[in-house]
């Protein structure tokens, strides 16, 4: 079943706000390989972790329709207003930009915008989900 | 004004993927258990798509020389990387294209390549001076 057309321009409640350590982005970087030592700003996809946690709000949403395991991520971007770094706490709001049928797949166009503790935009995160329904 | 940067090589392991999946919060089987990687009919464990799109990122901090000066970064995941077990993983390569416009904007058009494969589509990625 195909997913409903109204959650276009649908917003999602925040994400519960991440405390970003200095721990987490060298483990994120370490796996990665990617250079990083202490007080260094967090590598440029380190924001997916919080876009991801606005992400599985929007999958377990039960009135979305959208089964988690046939999610394939389809696309990625971000734009950052600056660099994450350790200390800051954030939170990601999830809205859903677009919403079209190929082929029997919705193609699930979302923006997650994260915000810092004083409400300053931080990053967008924008991710186009595929969604093959019964697949 | 062009400049093609040193391309680099990267290998991946499982190991790796056990580690981006914690380090992410990304628990998703289909990147570390081969069973269930070939129950949804990949032909075996595959990388994060955010894995790679995070080595691209990693190409263009070793060039700058330092994290932080990525403004933009974007791609489309076209193709999977499969990484078999043991230590020899993948090898995922990248190269990029340094354009600086006018303005002194640089963007980093770059190239991901799995086995001669491209496995990100258009990753590009802009930086701050």
């Amino acid at each position: 079943m195909p997913v409903d057309a109204g959650l276009v321009g649908r917003t999602f409640p925040p994400t519960e706000p991440y405390d970003v350590t200095a721990h987490a982005v060298r483990a994120f970087a370490e796996a990665t390989g990617t250079p990083w030592t202490d007080g260094d700003p967090a590598p440029a996809t380190f924001p997916i972790v919080v876009a991801f946690a606005a992400m599985q709000a929007l999958m377990d949403d039960p009135t979305v329709g959208i089964e988690l395991h046939h999610v394939v991520h389809g696309e990625q971007r971000f734009v950052h207003e600056r660099p994450v770094v350790a200390g800051d706490r954030l939170t990601a709001e999830l809205t859903v930009e677009t919403l079209r049928q190929v082929g029997g797949a919705d193609i699930i166009g979302t923006s997650s915008a994260l915000t810092d503790a004083d409400g300053a935009l931080v990053c967008t995160a924008r991710a186009t989900l595929v969604h093959k329904a019964g697949a | 004004m062009t400049t093609e940067l040193e391309p680099r090589t990267y290998r991946v392991t499982r190991a790796d993927l056990v580690a981006y999946a914690a380090a992410s919060g990304d628990p998703n089987p289909i990147h570390q258990d081969e069973d269930v990687a070939r129950a949804v009919g990949l032909p075996g464990v595959i990388a994060h798509g955010m894995y790679t799109l995070a080595l691209a990122a990693r190409y263009v901090d070793e060039w700058a020389g330092r994290s932080g000066r990525i403004v933009e970064l974007g791609a489309k995941f076209t193709r999977p990387v499969v990484v078999p077990a043991g230590e020899e993983g993948a090898e995922v390569s990248v190269s990029g294209v340094l354009h600086t416009d006018e303005d002194g904007v640089e963007t980093v058009a770059l190239t991901v390549t799995c086995d001669g494969q491209k496995v990100l589509g258009n990753p590009r990625a802009v930086l701050r001076a």
